[in-house]
Protein backbone atom coordinates (compact mmCIF):
# COMPACT_ATOMS: atom_id res chain seq x y z
CA UNK A 1 0.00 0.00 0.00
CA UNK A 2 1.31 3.42 -0.87
CA UNK A 3 2.51 5.48 2.02
CA UNK A 4 2.02 9.20 2.27
CA UNK A 5 3.93 11.93 4.04
CA UNK A 6 2.63 15.40 4.75
CA UNK A 7 4.29 18.20 2.81
CA UNK A 8 6.24 20.43 5.25
CA UNK A 9 6.63 23.29 2.78
CA UNK A 10 4.63 26.37 1.96
CA UNK A 11 3.42 24.45 -1.13
CA UNK A 12 4.55 27.12 -3.55
CA UNK A 13 6.23 24.66 -5.88
CA UNK A 14 5.29 21.24 -7.20
CA UNK A 15 6.75 18.36 -5.27
CA UNK A 16 7.58 16.14 -8.23
CA UNK A 17 11.22 16.44 -9.19
CA UNK A 18 11.52 18.46 -12.36
CA UNK A 19 13.49 17.37 -15.42
CA UNK A 20 16.35 19.62 -16.37
CA UNK A 21 15.78 21.69 -19.49
CA UNK A 22 16.70 19.75 -22.65
CA UNK A 23 19.52 21.27 -24.76
CA UNK A 24 18.26 22.26 -28.19
CA UNK A 25 21.50 21.22 -29.92
CA UNK A 26 24.44 18.97 -29.12
CA UNK A 27 27.36 20.51 -30.99
CA UNK A 28 30.00 21.69 -28.58
CA UNK A 29 28.41 19.79 -25.69
CA UNK A 30 29.98 16.80 -24.03
CA UNK A 31 27.86 13.69 -24.33
CA UNK A 32 28.55 10.71 -22.07
CA UNK A 33 27.72 7.27 -23.43
CA UNK A 34 27.18 4.79 -20.64
CA UNK A 35 27.60 1.15 -21.54
CA UNK A 36 25.80 -0.88 -18.90
CA UNK A 37 27.85 -3.98 -19.79
CA UNK A 38 25.19 -5.90 -21.57
CA UNK A 39 26.41 -7.89 -24.57
CA UNK A 40 26.63 -5.90 -27.82
CA UNK A 41 25.71 -2.65 -26.13
CA UNK A 42 29.08 -1.43 -27.39
CA UNK A 43 27.99 -2.05 -31.02
CA UNK A 44 25.05 0.24 -30.51
CA UNK A 45 27.07 2.88 -28.69
CA UNK A 46 29.87 2.83 -31.31
CA UNK A 47 27.34 3.79 -33.93
CA UNK A 48 25.80 6.45 -31.67
CA UNK A 49 29.26 7.87 -31.08
CA UNK A 50 29.90 8.16 -34.84
CA UNK A 51 26.67 10.02 -35.35
CA UNK A 52 27.09 12.33 -32.37
CA UNK A 53 30.66 13.16 -33.33
CA UNK A 54 29.46 14.06 -36.81
CA UNK A 55 27.01 16.50 -35.17
CA UNK A 56 29.93 18.22 -33.41
CA UNK A 57 29.45 16.70 -29.95
CA UNK A 58 32.37 15.65 -27.79
CA UNK A 59 31.77 12.06 -26.77
CA UNK A 60 33.06 10.39 -23.62
CA UNK A 61 32.59 6.69 -23.07
CA UNK A 62 31.77 5.11 -19.70
CA UNK A 63 31.06 1.58 -18.64
CA UNK A 64 29.32 0.15 -15.59
CA UNK A 65 31.08 -2.84 -14.03
CA UNK A 66 27.87 -4.87 -14.30
CA UNK A 67 24.37 -4.31 -15.60
CA UNK A 68 22.96 -6.02 -12.52
CA UNK A 69 23.73 -3.19 -10.16
CA UNK A 70 23.34 0.58 -10.19
CA UNK A 71 26.30 2.56 -11.44
CA UNK A 72 28.85 3.12 -8.66
CA UNK A 73 28.66 6.55 -7.07
CA UNK A 74 32.13 7.52 -8.33
CA UNK A 75 31.12 6.77 -11.89
CA UNK A 76 27.89 8.76 -11.57
CA UNK A 77 29.83 11.63 -10.11
CA UNK A 78 32.40 11.50 -12.91
CA UNK A 79 29.71 11.54 -15.58
CA UNK A 80 27.79 14.35 -13.88
CA UNK A 81 30.99 16.38 -13.54
CA UNK A 82 32.27 15.92 -17.07
CA UNK A 83 29.20 15.71 -19.28
CA UNK A 84 26.32 17.94 -20.31
CA UNK A 85 24.21 15.03 -21.53
CA UNK A 86 24.28 11.27 -20.95
CA UNK A 87 22.89 8.47 -23.08
CA UNK A 88 22.55 5.03 -21.54
CA UNK A 89 22.43 1.91 -23.67
CA UNK A 90 19.94 -0.55 -22.28
CA UNK A 91 19.67 -2.93 -25.21
CA UNK A 92 20.88 -6.50 -25.47
CA UNK B 1 -3.50 13.45 -3.26
CA UNK B 2 -5.83 15.36 -1.01
CA UNK B 3 -6.83 14.27 2.43
CA UNK B 4 -9.81 12.07 2.95
CA UNK B 5 -12.72 13.89 4.57
CA UNK B 6 -13.07 13.35 8.31
CA UNK B 7 -15.45 10.50 8.98
CA UNK B 8 -18.83 11.25 10.49
CA UNK B 9 -19.79 9.87 13.88
CA UNK B 10 -22.12 6.86 13.61
CA UNK B 11 -25.34 7.78 15.45
CA UNK B 12 -26.11 6.20 18.79
CA UNK B 13 -29.40 4.26 18.76
CA UNK B 14 -32.11 5.39 21.15
CA UNK B 15 -32.54 3.55 24.41
CA UNK B 16 -29.65 2.08 26.32
CA UNK B 17 -26.24 1.47 24.76
CA UNK B 18 -23.54 -0.69 26.33
CA UNK B 19 -20.00 -0.98 24.95
CA UNK B 20 -17.98 -4.00 26.08
CA UNK B 21 -15.00 -6.15 25.20
CA UNK B 22 -14.57 -9.80 25.99
CA UNK B 23 -11.06 -9.52 27.41
CA UNK B 24 -12.29 -7.18 30.18
CA UNK B 25 -13.11 -8.94 33.41
CA UNK B 26 -15.62 -6.30 34.47
CA UNK B 27 -17.39 -6.67 31.12
CA UNK B 28 -17.60 -10.41 31.66
CA UNK B 29 -18.98 -9.77 35.13
CA UNK B 30 -21.81 -7.53 33.88
CA UNK B 31 -22.54 -9.63 30.76
CA UNK B 32 -25.20 -11.78 32.45
CA UNK B 33 -27.14 -8.63 33.37
CA UNK B 34 -27.53 -7.52 29.75
CA UNK B 35 -30.37 -9.95 29.02
CA UNK B 36 -32.26 -8.56 32.01
CA UNK B 37 -31.75 -5.00 30.80
CA UNK B 38 -32.70 -5.96 27.22
CA UNK B 39 -35.94 -7.49 28.45
CA UNK B 40 -36.89 -4.26 30.21
CA UNK B 41 -36.19 -1.82 27.38
CA UNK B 42 -34.42 -1.20 24.07
CA UNK B 43 -30.79 -2.15 24.46
CA UNK B 44 -27.96 -2.09 21.91
CA UNK B 45 -24.74 -3.80 22.85
CA UNK B 46 -21.49 -3.11 21.00
CA UNK B 47 -18.59 -5.49 21.39
CA UNK B 48 -15.11 -4.33 20.52
CA UNK B 49 -13.21 -7.59 20.22
CA UNK B 50 -15.10 -10.91 20.16
CA UNK B 51 -18.25 -10.67 17.95
CA UNK B 52 -19.75 -13.64 19.87
CA UNK B 53 -19.53 -11.81 23.18
CA UNK B 54 -21.58 -11.48 25.32
CA UNK B 55 -23.27 -14.87 25.09
CA UNK B 56 -27.05 -14.74 24.91
CA UNK B 57 -27.17 -11.15 23.63
CA UNK B 58 -27.22 -10.07 20.01
CA UNK B 59 -24.32 -7.63 19.99
CA UNK B 60 -23.08 -5.41 17.17
CA UNK B 61 -19.38 -5.75 16.43
CA UNK B 62 -17.60 -2.37 16.50
CA UNK B 63 -14.88 -3.96 14.42
CA UNK B 64 -13.26 -0.75 13.16
CA UNK B 65 -13.86 0.94 16.53
CA UNK B 66 -15.60 3.76 14.69
CA UNK B 67 -18.46 4.00 17.17
CA UNK B 68 -16.11 3.77 20.15
CA UNK B 69 -13.78 6.42 18.71
CA UNK B 70 -16.43 8.92 17.76
CA UNK B 71 -18.32 8.61 21.03
CA UNK B 72 -15.19 8.91 23.17
CA UNK B 73 -15.47 5.50 24.79
CA UNK B 74 -12.41 5.40 27.03
CA UNK B 75 -13.45 2.63 29.41
CA UNK B 76 -15.41 -0.56 28.99
CA UNK B 77 -18.04 -1.31 30.00
CA UNK B 78 -19.69 2.03 29.25
CA UNK B 79 -23.43 2.38 29.71
CA UNK B 80 -25.15 5.28 27.92
CA UNK B 81 -28.75 6.44 27.85
CA UNK B 82 -29.78 7.94 24.50
CA UNK B 83 -32.97 9.76 23.65
CA UNK B 84 -33.78 11.18 20.22
CA UNK B 85 -30.18 10.57 19.19
CA UNK B 86 -28.83 12.63 22.09
CA UNK B 87 -26.75 11.19 24.88
CA UNK B 88 -28.37 11.97 28.23
CA UNK B 89 -25.91 10.30 30.61
CA UNK B 90 -23.28 7.63 30.83
CA UNK B 91 -21.39 5.64 33.41
CA UNK B 92 -18.14 3.79 33.04
CA UNK B 93 -17.00 0.55 34.63
CA UNK B 94 -19.39 -1.04 37.10
CA UNK B 95 -20.91 1.25 39.70
CA UNK B 96 -24.06 -0.52 40.87
CA UNK B 97 -25.96 2.61 41.86
CA UNK B 98 -25.28 4.23 38.46
CA UNK B 99 -26.35 1.17 36.50
CA UNK B 100 -29.52 0.81 38.61
CA UNK B 101 -30.42 4.49 38.15
CA UNK B 102 -29.70 4.67 34.41
CA UNK B 103 -31.50 1.40 33.61
CA UNK B 104 -34.31 2.07 36.06
CA UNK B 105 -33.97 -1.51 37.38
CA UNK B 106 -33.83 -1.12 41.15
CA UNK B 107 -32.24 -4.47 42.03
CA UNK B 108 -29.95 -4.77 39.02
CA UNK B 109 -26.77 -6.66 39.90
CA UNK B 110 -27.69 -6.83 43.58
CA UNK B 111 -25.43 -9.85 43.91
CA UNK B 112 -22.44 -8.02 42.39
CA UNK B 113 -19.95 -5.85 44.25
CA UNK B 114 -20.82 -2.20 44.75
CA UNK B 115 -18.26 -1.14 42.21
CA UNK B 116 -15.53 -2.51 40.01
CA UNK B 117 -13.42 -0.38 37.67
CA UNK B 118 -13.61 -1.09 33.97
CA UNK B 119 -10.81 -1.64 31.48
CA UNK B 120 -9.34 0.59 28.79
CA UNK B 121 -11.36 0.78 25.61
CA UNK B 122 -9.62 -0.66 22.54
CA UNK B 123 -10.15 2.72 20.90
CA UNK B 124 -7.65 4.32 23.31
CA UNK B 125 -5.18 1.41 23.22
CA UNK B 126 -1.74 3.02 22.80
CA UNK B 127 -0.94 0.57 19.99
CA UNK B 128 -4.02 1.59 18.03
CA UNK B 129 -4.77 5.19 18.92
CA UNK B 130 -2.45 6.84 16.38
CA UNK B 131 -3.80 4.92 13.43
CA UNK B 132 -7.40 5.40 14.62
CA UNK B 133 -6.80 9.13 14.94
CA UNK B 134 -5.40 9.19 11.42
CA UNK B 135 -8.30 7.13 10.07
CA UNK B 136 -11.04 9.11 11.74
CA UNK B 137 -9.49 12.60 11.97
CA UNK B 138 -6.86 12.59 9.22
CA UNK B 139 -9.17 14.45 6.92
CA UNK B 140 -8.80 17.51 9.11
CA UNK B 141 -5.24 17.94 7.83
CA UNK B 142 -5.03 20.00 4.70
CA UNK B 143 -1.39 19.67 3.71
CA UNK B 144 -0.52 18.19 0.36
CA UNK B 145 0.38 14.50 0.53
CA UNK B 146 3.70 13.28 -0.81
CA UNK B 147 3.44 9.72 -2.05
CA UNK B 148 6.25 7.42 -1.05
CA UNK B 149 6.52 4.72 -3.69
CA UNK B 150 7.18 1.16 -2.57
CA UNK B 151 10.78 1.33 -3.73
CA UNK B 152 11.39 4.79 -2.25
CA UNK B 153 13.29 5.23 0.98
CA UNK B 154 11.29 7.91 2.78
CA UNK B 155 14.44 9.38 4.33
CA UNK B 156 16.24 9.66 1.00
CA UNK B 157 13.11 11.17 -0.54
CA UNK B 158 13.07 13.93 2.07
CA UNK B 159 16.78 14.61 1.59
CA UNK B 160 16.50 14.67 -2.19
CA UNK B 161 13.69 17.18 -2.12
CA UNK B 162 15.65 19.54 0.03
CA UNK B 163 13.29 19.24 3.01
CA UNK B 164 15.91 18.59 5.69
CA UNK B 165 18.67 20.62 7.26
CA UNK B 166 21.24 18.03 6.23
CA UNK B 167 20.50 15.75 9.16
CA UNK B 168 18.00 12.90 9.10
CA UNK B 169 14.43 13.83 9.98
CA UNK B 170 11.48 11.87 11.30
CA UNK B 171 9.10 11.14 8.41
CA UNK B 172 5.97 13.28 8.87
CA UNK B 173 3.21 10.70 8.52
CA UNK B 174 -0.40 11.58 9.19
CA UNK B 175 -0.29 9.50 12.40
CA UNK B 176 2.73 11.36 13.76
CA UNK B 177 1.44 14.80 12.81
CA UNK B 178 -1.93 14.15 14.44
CA UNK B 179 -0.15 12.96 17.58
CA UNK B 180 1.98 16.13 17.53
CA UNK B 181 -1.18 18.22 17.27
CA UNK B 182 -2.46 16.77 20.55
CA UNK B 183 0.19 19.00 22.15
CA UNK B 184 -1.79 22.16 21.47
CA UNK B 185 -5.38 23.25 21.88
CA UNK B 186 -5.06 25.36 18.75
CA UNK B 187 -6.79 24.28 15.58
CA UNK B 188 -4.54 22.86 12.84
CA UNK B 189 -5.79 25.53 10.47
CA UNK B 190 -4.91 28.51 12.68
CA UNK B 191 -2.47 30.84 10.96
CA UNK B 192 0.40 31.52 13.37
CA UNK B 193 2.58 33.87 11.36
CA UNK B 194 3.76 34.92 7.94
CA UNK B 195 7.19 33.39 7.42
CA UNK B 196 9.94 35.26 5.56
CA UNK B 197 11.59 35.27 3.14
CA UNK B 198 8.80 33.94 0.91
CA UNK B 199 6.14 35.50 3.17
CA UNK B 200 4.06 32.35 3.39
CA UNK B 201 1.33 31.98 6.00
CA UNK B 202 2.21 29.16 8.37
CA UNK B 203 -0.53 27.19 10.11
CA UNK B 204 -0.36 25.17 13.29
CA UNK B 205 -0.49 22.09 11.05
CA UNK B 206 2.60 23.08 9.06
CA UNK B 207 4.49 23.82 12.27
CA UNK B 208 3.44 20.42 13.61
CA UNK B 209 4.75 18.70 10.46
CA UNK B 210 8.13 20.37 10.83
CA UNK B 211 8.15 19.67 14.57
CA UNK B 212 7.66 15.96 13.82
CA UNK B 213 10.56 16.12 11.37
CA UNK B 214 12.76 17.86 13.96
CA UNK B 215 12.09 15.10 16.49
CA UNK B 216 9.87 17.07 18.89
CA UNK B 217 7.43 15.49 21.32
CA UNK B 218 3.88 16.78 21.32
CA UNK B 219 4.39 18.73 24.52
CA UNK B 220 7.10 20.82 22.87
CA UNK B 221 4.75 22.08 20.16
CA UNK B 222 3.46 25.15 22.05
CA UNK B 223 7.09 26.24 22.49
CA UNK B 224 7.80 25.89 18.79
CA UNK B 225 4.64 27.82 17.94
CA UNK B 226 5.58 30.64 20.33
CA UNK B 227 9.10 30.80 18.91
CA UNK B 228 7.74 31.04 15.36
CA UNK B 229 5.50 33.92 16.48
CA UNK B 230 8.54 35.54 18.07
CA UNK B 231 10.84 35.37 15.04
CA UNK B 232 8.32 36.19 12.30
CA UNK B 233 7.81 39.90 12.83
CA UNK B 234 9.51 43.19 11.95
CA UNK B 235 11.15 43.52 15.35
CA UNK B 236 13.07 40.26 15.25
CA UNK B 237 13.42 40.46 11.47
CA UNK B 238 14.15 36.86 10.57
CA UNK B 239 14.49 37.92 6.95
CA UNK B 240 17.49 40.06 7.82
CA UNK B 241 18.86 37.44 10.21
CA UNK B 242 18.79 34.98 7.32
CA UNK B 243 20.11 37.29 4.66
CA UNK B 244 23.03 38.71 6.61
CA UNK B 245 26.53 37.48 5.83
CA UNK B 246 27.12 37.40 9.60
CA UNK B 247 26.92 34.00 11.34
CA UNK B 248 23.73 34.49 13.39
CA UNK B 249 20.50 32.55 13.75
CA UNK B 250 17.61 32.54 16.18
CA UNK B 251 18.79 31.70 19.70
CA UNK B 252 15.77 30.74 21.81
CA UNK B 253 15.88 31.24 25.58
CA UNK B 254 13.01 29.50 27.39
CA UNK B 255 11.65 30.61 30.76
CA UNK B 256 8.95 29.43 33.12
CA UNK B 257 7.90 26.29 34.95
CA UNK B 258 6.98 24.63 31.65
CA UNK B 259 10.67 24.30 30.80
CA UNK B 260 10.96 21.82 33.64
CA UNK B 261 7.65 20.14 32.82
CA UNK B 262 8.87 19.24 29.33
CA UNK B 263 12.24 18.14 30.65
CA UNK B 264 14.53 20.84 29.27
CA UNK B 265 18.10 20.92 30.50
CA UNK B 266 19.33 24.14 32.11
CA UNK B 267 22.31 22.54 33.84
CA UNK B 268 25.32 20.48 32.78
CA UNK B 269 26.05 21.00 29.05
CA UNK B 270 23.11 23.41 28.77
CA UNK B 271 24.28 24.82 25.44
CA UNK B 272 25.34 21.43 24.11
CA UNK B 273 23.78 18.26 22.82
CA UNK B 274 21.94 15.48 24.57
CA UNK B 275 18.56 16.86 25.67
CA UNK B 276 15.70 16.23 23.32
CA UNK B 277 13.69 19.37 24.07
CA UNK B 278 16.71 21.68 23.90
CA UNK B 279 17.85 20.08 20.66
CA UNK B 280 14.60 19.78 18.76
CA UNK B 281 12.61 22.94 19.56
CA UNK B 282 15.20 25.19 17.93
CA UNK B 283 15.60 22.74 15.07
CA UNK B 284 11.86 22.76 14.41
CA UNK B 285 11.90 26.55 14.20
CA UNK B 286 14.73 26.43 11.66
CA UNK B 287 12.93 23.76 9.61
CA UNK B 288 9.82 25.97 9.46
CA UNK B 289 11.94 28.89 8.27
CA UNK B 290 13.57 26.62 5.69
CA UNK B 291 10.59 24.66 4.45
CA UNK B 292 7.69 27.08 4.83
CA UNK B 293 9.55 30.38 4.53
CA UNK B 294 11.99 29.17 1.90
CA UNK B 295 15.05 30.46 3.78
CA UNK B 296 17.85 28.18 2.68
CA UNK B 297 21.64 28.48 2.88
CA UNK B 298 22.93 29.75 -0.42
CA UNK B 299 19.48 31.12 -1.22
CA UNK B 300 18.35 34.00 0.98
CA UNK B 301 20.62 32.72 3.77
CA UNK B 302 23.92 34.33 2.79
CA UNK B 303 25.99 33.71 5.95
CA UNK B 304 29.72 33.71 5.24
CA UNK B 305 30.34 31.13 7.92
CA UNK B 306 27.14 30.48 9.82
CA UNK B 307 27.47 28.59 13.08
CA UNK B 308 26.53 25.13 14.32
CA UNK B 309 23.66 26.66 16.32
CA UNK B 310 21.85 27.38 13.09
CA UNK B 311 20.76 23.74 13.13
CA UNK B 312 18.79 24.81 16.20
CA UNK B 313 19.83 26.71 19.31
CA UNK B 314 17.45 26.62 22.26
CA UNK B 315 17.99 26.41 25.99
CA UNK B 316 16.17 27.23 29.23
CA UNK B 317 17.31 29.52 32.00
CA UNK B 318 18.14 27.80 35.29
CA UNK B 319 15.64 29.70 37.40
CA UNK B 320 15.47 27.45 40.43
CA UNK B 321 19.04 27.93 41.58
CA UNK B 322 19.42 31.42 40.19
CA UNK B 323 20.15 34.25 42.61
CA UNK B 324 18.36 36.59 40.23
CA UNK B 325 14.99 37.20 38.70
CA UNK B 326 14.77 35.57 35.30
CA UNK B 327 15.37 37.06 31.88
CA UNK B 328 11.62 36.86 31.18
CA UNK B 329 10.77 38.74 34.39
CA UNK B 330 13.29 41.43 33.46
CA UNK B 331 11.40 41.75 30.19
CA UNK B 332 8.04 42.32 31.88
CA UNK B 333 6.66 38.81 32.25
CA UNK B 334 5.62 36.92 35.35
CA UNK B 335 7.77 34.14 36.79
CA UNK B 336 4.82 31.75 36.56
CA UNK B 337 4.43 32.30 32.83
CA UNK B 338 6.10 30.25 30.13
CA UNK B 339 7.91 32.36 27.56
CA UNK B 340 10.41 32.21 24.76
CA UNK B 341 12.84 35.03 24.09
CA UNK B 342 14.44 34.97 20.67
CA UNK B 343 17.80 36.59 20.00
CA UNK B 344 19.73 36.81 16.76
CA UNK B 345 22.96 35.25 17.95
CA UNK B 346 26.11 33.47 16.96
CA UNK B 347 27.61 30.45 18.69
CA UNK B 348 28.57 30.66 22.37
CA UNK B 349 32.10 31.38 23.55
CA UNK B 350 33.48 30.54 26.96
CA UNK B 351 34.69 33.16 29.45
CA UNK B 352 37.13 31.77 31.99
CA UNK B 353 37.88 33.41 35.32
CA UNK B 354 38.77 30.91 38.00
CA UNK B 355 40.43 33.34 40.37
CA UNK B 356 37.99 36.21 40.92
CA UNK B 357 36.35 36.01 44.35
CA UNK B 358 35.24 39.64 44.47
CA UNK B 359 32.34 40.76 42.27
CA UNK B 360 34.28 43.77 40.99
CA UNK B 361 37.07 41.52 39.71
CA UNK B 362 34.65 39.17 38.03
CA UNK B 363 32.65 41.99 36.46
CA UNK B 364 35.85 43.38 35.02
CA UNK B 365 36.79 39.99 33.55
CA UNK B 366 33.37 39.47 32.03
CA UNK B 367 33.32 43.01 30.66
CA UNK B 368 36.70 42.71 29.01
CA UNK B 369 35.57 39.55 27.22
CA UNK B 370 32.21 41.09 26.30
CA UNK B 371 34.14 43.95 24.77
CA UNK B 372 35.51 41.59 22.13
CA UNK B 373 32.07 40.69 20.74
CA UNK B 374 32.62 40.80 16.98
CA UNK B 375 35.50 43.28 17.42
CA UNK B 376 36.95 44.98 20.50
CA UNK B 377 36.86 48.37 18.76
CA UNK B 378 33.22 48.33 17.63
CA UNK B 379 30.73 50.08 19.99
CA UNK B 380 26.94 49.97 20.20
CA UNK B 381 26.40 47.86 17.12
CA UNK B 382 25.64 44.48 18.69
CA UNK B 383 23.78 43.06 21.68
CA UNK B 384 24.90 39.98 23.57
CA UNK B 385 23.51 37.25 25.79
CA UNK B 386 25.72 36.65 28.81
CA UNK B 387 25.10 33.15 30.15
CA UNK B 388 26.43 33.29 33.70
CA UNK B 389 27.36 29.92 35.12
CA UNK B 390 26.29 29.04 38.68
CA UNK B 391 29.80 29.35 40.09
CA UNK B 392 30.23 32.83 38.67
CA UNK B 393 26.71 33.81 39.74
CA UNK B 394 27.57 32.79 43.30
CA UNK B 395 30.36 35.36 43.45
CA UNK B 396 27.83 38.09 42.65
CA UNK B 397 25.12 36.62 44.87
CA UNK B 398 27.39 36.48 47.92
CA UNK B 399 28.11 40.17 47.45
CA UNK B 400 24.39 40.92 47.15
CA UNK B 401 24.54 42.04 43.54
CA UNK B 402 21.16 41.62 41.88
CA UNK B 403 20.55 41.37 38.13
CA UNK B 404 20.36 45.13 37.61
CA UNK B 405 23.51 45.71 39.61
CA UNK B 406 25.50 43.16 37.60
CA UNK B 407 24.37 44.67 34.32
CA UNK B 408 25.05 48.19 35.55
CA UNK B 409 28.55 47.24 36.69
CA UNK B 410 29.25 45.62 33.34
CA UNK B 411 28.14 48.74 31.47
CA UNK B 412 30.42 50.86 33.66
CA UNK B 413 33.36 48.74 32.51
CA UNK B 414 32.33 48.82 28.87
CA UNK B 415 32.69 52.55 28.24
CA UNK B 416 35.33 52.88 25.54
CA UNK B 417 37.35 56.08 25.04
CA UNK B 418 37.20 57.14 21.41
CA UNK B 419 40.96 57.37 21.19
CA UNK B 420 41.23 53.63 21.88
CA UNK B 421 38.70 52.58 19.29
CA UNK B 422 39.22 55.10 16.50
CA UNK B 423 40.17 53.68 13.12
CA UNK B 424 43.87 52.89 13.08
CA UNK B 425 44.30 52.82 16.86
CA UNK B 426 46.22 49.78 18.11
CA UNK B 427 47.38 49.02 14.61
CA UNK B 428 43.85 47.97 13.56
CA UNK B 429 42.06 49.65 10.69
CA UNK B 430 38.66 48.68 12.10
CA UNK B 431 37.08 51.19 14.47
CA UNK B 432 34.98 54.32 14.73
CA UNK B 433 35.35 57.30 12.35
CA UNK B 434 37.82 60.00 13.30
CA UNK B 435 35.14 62.60 14.08
CA UNK B 436 33.88 60.46 16.98
CA UNK B 437 37.29 60.01 18.55
CA UNK B 438 36.70 62.63 21.27
CA UNK B 439 33.67 60.75 22.59
CA UNK B 440 33.44 57.90 25.04
CA UNK B 441 31.20 55.23 23.57
CA UNK B 442 29.43 52.29 25.18
CA UNK B 443 30.06 48.79 23.88
CA UNK B 444 26.39 47.95 24.37
CA UNK B 445 23.19 49.94 24.27
CA UNK B 446 21.49 50.16 27.71
CA UNK B 447 19.34 47.06 27.21
CA UNK B 448 21.91 45.32 25.05
CA UNK B 449 23.15 42.81 27.63
CA UNK B 450 20.75 39.93 28.22
CA UNK B 451 21.71 38.16 31.42
CA UNK B 452 20.78 34.47 31.70
CA UNK B 453 21.66 32.07 34.53
CA UNK B 454 22.43 28.57 33.27
CA UNK B 455 25.04 25.83 33.19
CA UNK B 456 26.52 23.04 35.26
CA UNK B 457 27.29 23.48 38.92
CA UNK B 458 31.05 23.02 38.55
CA UNK B 459 33.24 25.40 36.54
CA UNK B 460 34.06 29.04 37.10
CA UNK B 461 32.94 29.92 33.59
CA UNK B 462 30.34 31.92 31.76
CA UNK B 463 29.49 32.12 28.08
CA UNK B 464 28.83 34.98 25.73
CA UNK B 465 26.59 34.79 22.67
CA UNK B 466 27.26 37.71 20.37
CA UNK B 467 24.38 39.28 18.49
CA UNK B 468 23.77 40.85 15.13
CA UNK B 469 23.10 44.45 14.10
CA UNK B 470 20.71 45.64 16.77
CA UNK B 471 17.81 48.06 16.83
CA UNK B 472 15.54 49.25 14.04
CA UNK B 473 17.83 48.31 11.18
CA UNK B 474 18.71 44.90 12.56
CA UNK B 475 17.07 42.64 15.08
CA UNK B 476 15.61 43.20 18.53
CA UNK B 477 15.15 40.42 21.05
CA UNK B 478 11.48 39.45 21.21
CA UNK B 479 9.66 37.63 24.02
CA UNK B 480 6.37 35.80 23.52
CA UNK B 481 4.11 33.83 25.83
CA UNK B 482 3.87 30.09 25.37
CA UNK B 483 0.20 29.15 25.46
CA UNK B 484 -1.33 25.68 25.46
Amino acid sequence: MAKYLLDPTGERTVIERQLLARPDRLDGLTVGLLDISKPRGDVFLNRIEERLTSLGANVKRYRKPTFTKPAPVDLRHEIATNCNVVIEALAD
Amino acid sequence: MRAKPATAAPPLPDGLVVVVKEECETCRMVAPLLATIGAAETLTVYTQDDPEFPAGVSALHDADLSLSWHHDIETVPTLIRVENGEELERTIGWLRSDWQRITGIADLGAELPVMRPGCGSLSVDPDRVDSLRARFSGGTLLSRRIEVADLDDEMELLFERGLTDGLPVVAPTEERVLRMLTGTTRSPGDVVAVVPPDLVEVTVEKIAINAVMAGCKAEYLPWVIAAIEAVCNDEFNIHGVLATTMPVGPVIVCNGPGTRAIGMNSGVNVLGQGNRANSTIGRAVQLVVRNVGGGRPGGVDRAAHGNPGKAGFCFPEDEQSSPWTSLAVSRGFDATQDTVTVFAGEGPRCIVDQLAREPEQLATSLASCLRTVHHPKLPLAFDAILVVGPEHARVFAEAGWDRDRVIWELHQRLQMPGAEIVRGAGGMAEGIPEHLSELTLAKFRPDGILLVHAGGGAGLFSAVIGGWANGETGSKPVTRLVTP
